[in-house]
């Protein structure tokens, strides 16, 4: 078989991501129509940047979403070997393709005769779990520490602040360095961090529930006991692992198991980005805490987590979103980092920093393992922080 | 002023001894330990060996024990093997052991022997700052005028197309970290496939001779991804300074729009900046060592990933209190001139 020139490799991969393009369109067409009764999301679309940025984040979302879980863009097994398509130029038509297999590497192979292309799609899967989950839990850990700090001040504001700083001082490499080898993994310290940090969002949403319901306990006890106990369910199936130090749950009753690698990998980015937050979450509640609600509702006599829940915390949700957005974005930026150094991801992953690392060795005579996963992360950053601009610009607006 | 300074200084210290000992717990853990036995010795120790080596070279004390000997308030420890010989942190190749000082830590100014290269500590680290001083002062050069300009220039017509333009190409900026641009323009530029070969995709002949063939793709590369964030808050503050009263009153007196922005607006607005800038240093860290890793120039970031990936506990001890001193100073430096810059805050 001929192999394909540069015009039909960019026009069969477009082909192949028909899904991609429809299920964008679909949300464009859908959010463009209703975007008026959408809040904040809807006037995103009145600015080109914002939705030019949403567009990149949401093709890769779907891209990761089509491709990972539901197995259906990639052309051949991400970590399967074809012999003799070792760095072969994209096009190639694949070496003794049988009937029913994808007849070329459509981005080449790389130095293990793996297909690029298909390795690219099942990266942007392992980013697209990873990075905005790991924001989340870094957001309600500073959440729940920074308002507390701002609103009481004081020995606990001082204690929490030098923490953070302590944290923020560190050379984020050495850190990761120091906490992601298979030596430290085996003392089971990131295990241990897991439990410590992984054990904010429920308190957050303990605090979050029982201040707002306290005075209506026949609907609160209920509540908290239903959403804390799925909690507790899902926290101990998170932190118990066989093969860690952490290891009580017996397995019927535990729910998953994270490989080992991913959850040091998720601890400690979450434990990088926390303090950031909480330095943001402070500062903005700092600004708060003197307005006339919060007054009214001291008050009136709420509880202080009710205000800080409730009465504050809403009214910072603007800067939030916004550096919510430009945190997943780093936050990418640092797995990159992490598997650009070979840290926590095993080998023959396909994330997109290992990918880049394995493919920049050989980079000076064959550019194209590399630049498929570089242009990957490149674009999804950018959408990122063109999204973030965008929210941030609209939500100025009024 | 003094009193804040001396608080300052204090927290520094505080910080600085804190952080110094998680690495020193960090590298200190047992697993840790047994890789640094069998590098030492050889990969098919037995455990009994292992503990042998590490009674024999003081690892199996307390760790604080350990610590103090390391910063040099506790008296470093000896050990006497079977033909009498003594050996001990103190005691340097060829110097006998009753003319050996008590005391080897850091206070002393003894920072330990590296087990990687073969070198004592200060040695190493005194040449791959260097190294690193050289790639680091000329990103500087290259980055902050540029991200100032760039910032000026997008700032002082806030909404116009120029202001588009550069505000997006400062988003793409911090949306490219250093191993995508270093890849990047290292196929641009520097391969085979593509042909350009203006610029080596090396920095390893730059170590001894910089020019601009070696030297301009890593410091390229560093710069344009702290200076998207740099411009994008000149910017900020460029477009908030522009909006303000005296900046009207000059207008209606008449005065050219060049002279409003030299001479009226830039003062003002390069006081955030200069902040950032400084806080930038840390964030630059992270970048050296992937940039150093990628054009394989060995400097300080290059040193930390040879001293992290084997454990070399007191290199890496001392890289980390380089690193973490770089920061303090310049959060330190930082505060102090955005006081100096802006007479409105006083120090409380």
């Amino acid at each position: 078989m001929e192999p394909l020139s540069t015009f039909q490799v960019i026009l069969k991969i477009l082909l192949i991501l028909t899904p991609v393009w429809i299920g964008l369109a679909a949300i464009f067409a859908l959010s463009i129509t209703y975007k008026r009764r959408l809040g904040l999301f809807g006037k995103l679309f009145d600015s080109p940047i914002g939705m030019i940025g949403f567009a990149l984040v949401m093709f890769w979302v779907l891209v990761a979403v089509m491709g990972g879980p539901l197995d259906m863009l990639v052309t051949h097994d991400a970590l399967g070997q074809v012999s003799g398509m070792k760095n072969k130029v994209p096009g190639t038509p694949l070496a003794g393709a049988e009937e029913g297999e994808y007849a070329w590497y459509l981005l080449g192979g790389d130095n293990l005769a793996r297909d690029v292309f298909s390795r690219v799609i099942k990266g942007s899967w392992i980013v697209v779990q990873i990075a905005p989950l790991a924001t989340v839990f870094a957001f309600m850990v500073g959440i729940t520490l920074g308002l507390p700090a701002a609103y009481y001040g004081g020995k606990l504001d001082t204690v929490i602040s030098f923490l953070a700083n302590l944290i923020l001082a560190f050379p984020v490499i050495l850190l990761f360095y120091l906490l992601v080898t298979p030596e430290i993994v085996e003392t089971g310290l990131p295990s241990y961090m897991a439990m410590c940090l992984f054990v904010f969002p429920l308190i957050f949403l303990f605090l979050l529930l029982n201040s707002k319901f306290h005075t209506r306990p026949a609907l609160r006890t209920p509540l908290l006991i239903g959403v804390l106990g799925v909690g507790l369910w899902l926290y101990f199936s998170l932190i118990s692992d066989k093969g860690t130090p952490v290891s009580f749950m017996p397995s019927w009753l535990d729910l998953f198991d994270i490989p080992g690698g991913i959850l040091v990998i998720f601890v400690s980015v979450v434990f990088v980005n926390s303090p950031t937050v909480f330095r943001i979450v402070r500062g903005l509640a700092l600004d708060i805490k003197t307005r006339d609600y919060v007054a009214a509702a001291q008050t009136r006599g709420e509880g202080a987590w009710y205000i800080m829940l409730w009465e504050i915390l809403p009214n910072t949700r603007g800067p939030l979103i916004v550096d919510f957005c430009l945190r997943i974005g780093y936050t990418t930026i640092l797995l990159g980092t992490l598997g650009f150094f070979g840290l926590g991801m095993p080998p023959e992953s396909p994330d997109w920093g290992s990918t880049i690392n394995e493919g920049r060795k050989l980079l000076s005579i064959y550019l194209h393992p590399a630049l498929p996963p570089a242009i990957a992360l490149l674009t999804l950053v950018l959408g990122l922080n063109l999204l973030a601009d965008g929210l941030r610009e609209e939500s100025l607006k009024d | 002023m003094a009193f804040f300074l001396l608080r300052r200084l204090g927290v520094m210290l505080i910080t600085a001894i804190c952080l110094t000992f998680i690495v020193f717990f960090m590298t200190n853990l047992h697993p840790n330990l047994e890789k640094l036995a069998k590098t030492q010795g050889n990969f098919r120790m037995t455990d009994e060996a292992v503990n042998s080596f590490l009674e024999r070279n003081g690892y199996t004390q307390p760790l604080a024990v350990k610590y103090g000997e390391w910063i040099g308030v506790l008296p470093s420890h000896r050990d006497t093997d079977d033909e009498g010989k003594v050996t001990g942190r103190c005691i340097q190749p060829g110097m006998d052991a009753e003319e050996a000082p008590e005391y080897c830590g850091i206070l002393q100014g003894n920072w330990g022997y590296s087990t990687v290269f073969k070198e004592p500590v200060e040695d190493i680290i005194g040449k791959r700052l260097a190294l690193t001083g050289k790639l680091m002062f000329w990103v500087m050069m290259l980055m902050v005028p540029g991200a100032l300009i760039l910032g000026v220039l997008a700032g002082m017509r806030e909404g116009s197309r120029t202001d588009r333009s550069l505000s997006t190409l400062s988003i793409s900026m911090t949306a490219t970290p250093e191993y995508v641009s270093g890849v990047l323009f290292i196929a641009i530029f520097s391969s085979s496939a593509v042909g350009l070969k203006w610029f080596k995709g090396t920095a390893t002949s730059a170590m001894e001779d910089a020019n601009l063939e070696n030297f301009l793709l890593p410091v390229v590369t560093i710069a344009l991804y702290g200076m998207g964030y740099i411009a994008r808050m000149t910017r900020a503050s460029m477009a908030e300074v522009m909006t303000s009263q005296y900046i009207r009153t000059a207008r209606l007196k008449g005065v050219s729009f060049p002279n409003i922005v030299m001479k009226h607006a830039l003062r003002n607005a390069l006081i955030a900046p200069f902040t950032v800038i400084m806080l930038q240093f840390p964030w630059l860290l992270n970048g050296v060592v992937i940039v150093e890793t990628i054009f394989n120039y060995k400097g300080f970031g290059w040193t930390l990933v040879q001293a992290a990936g084997n454990n070399d506990i007191e290199l890496l001890m001392a890289v980390s209190v380089v690193s973490v001193i770089v920061v303090l100073v310049t959060q330190l430096i930082s505060d102090i001139g955005y006081v100096y810059l802006n007479p409105r805050i006083r120090l409380s």
